[in-house]
């Protein structure tokens, strides 16, 4: 009985798959471009009812609470907005996404050590591929909610829409880097004590806004659908930690086709895709010193 | 699952998405990255676990805002790419 469910829960998972790769696809074709939204979307209720029916799913309580604020508040933002507020808006979504990555991961990593709680799927054994993937979750996502969050503030006018150049910032940059870098050895080494995951999530926020200040706002579109690509990479992280095999497929459509889209729009505005991964992007960067982590 | 069943997976995957998206006309360029936006919500699965498991109490709190930050991306996203969209066929 039990087994049965897990096969039909994985057959759903593997429809909904498919839906997002004809959505996606539908999307890239003027004709087919409402129909591919739609598919996708119907994936995505697939993807939701499957999980529903894991037994490892209790109490549906705060699931239906969670879920209605989220669609209320997803639904006022998406009718009532002005269409030329749209990019930003897609960036604002774009972080609550990543910003959701973060949190599950979180959760993962706390339930799985401090054994309190039933675990989240999968995560129940802290293990190196477990670990790996919450670092990697927890720093996606971190810089690309707060990422998300200063490229929504510049195209709407709350934060400047100059870039913001300060000297060595490249090498700012990469000290935050390099902070992570030794945050993630020691999470992995001591994954008890959650205090190594607080300060990485903290400095990996610092490190989106970083990314993003330097950035101007004509040039926010590009960044946005960076971000959106990395909002699929940690989707994709998350699903290594909890071990769910829809999350890795959706998120890594989204991750490698956000880069792809990212190289066309960066064509089409002539600019170079290795600068606004550097967030040198605006400004001419005549500092080829830069480091690549 | 396995790790090598999840890589392999995962793998595969980004080369779909690689192949997936040639030659996209620039008008678009914004329904694509909303489109695909939506779909980057897929982490609400997660989230669905960790709010609707018996978890601790920071456990599920964490997987309740979670839940609710999923849920806005993957509705909002949704409509504000249908209504881009609906934009472009009345031109």
């Amino acid at each position: 009985m039990n087994i049965d469910m897990n096969v039909l829960i994985a057959g759903m998972y593997l429809i909904a798959a498919v839906f997002f790769t004809l959505g996606l696809k539908g999307l890239s074709h003027p004709r087919s471009a409402v129909g591919g939204n739609f598919l996708s979307a119907v994936g995505m209720l697939i993807a939701i009812v499957a999980t529903l029916l894991n037994a490892e799913i209790l109490s549906f309580q705060l699931i239906i609470i969670g879920m209605a604020a989220g669609a209320v508040i997803g639904t006022i933002i998406a009718l009532t907005i002005k269409m030329t507020a749209m990019p930003q808006m897609v960036g604002l979504f774009n972080g609550f996404g990543g910003g959701a990555s973060v949190l599950v991961a979180t959760a993962a990593l706390f339930e799985a050590v401090t054994g309190g709680g039933a675990g989240v799927s999968g995560a129940s054994t802290v293990d190196l591929q477990f670990l790996i993937a919450t670092v990697l979750s927890a720093l996606i996502g971190a810089v690309t909610f707060w990422g998300s969050l200063v490229a929504f503030g510049k195209l709407s006018g709350i934060v400047t829409e100059k870039a913001v150049r300060y000297p060595a910032d490249q090498f700012v940059k990469a000290l935050a880097g390099a902070g992570i870098l030794v945050l993630a050895v020691l999470l992995v080494m001591n994954p008890g004590n959650l205090l190594y995951l607080w300060l990485l999530i903290g400095l990996s926020s610092i490190l989106g806004l970083l990314l993003t200040i330097p950035i101007g706002g004509a040039d926010m579109p590009i960044v946005i659908a960076l971000l959106n690509s990395y909002s699929g990479l940690a989707a994709a992280a998350t699903g290594f930690v909890i071990s769910n095999s829809i999350l890795i497929i959706a998120g890594s459509l989204v991750g490698a086709s956000g880069i792809i889209l990212t190289q066309i729009m960066c064509r089409a505005m002539n600019r170079s895709l290795l600068n606004v991964l550097f967030g040198g992007l605006g400004a001419a960067d005549d500092d080829d010193t830069e480091t690549a982590d | 699952m396995e790790l090598l069943q999840l890589l392999t997976v995962f793998v595969l995957a980004v080369f779909l998405g690689f192949e997936l998206i040639t030659k996209v006309p620039p008008i678009l360029h914004t329904p694509l990255m909303s489109g695909s936006n939506a779909i980057s919500g897929i982490t609400v699965i997660g989230a669905l676990i960790a709010t609707g498991a018996e978890n601790t109490r920071l456990g599920m709190i964490l997987g309740m805002v979670a839940l609710i930050f999923a849920t806005i991306n993957v509705v909002g996203g949704y409509l504000v790419t249908h209504r881009m969209l609906g934009k472009f066929k009345k031109k």
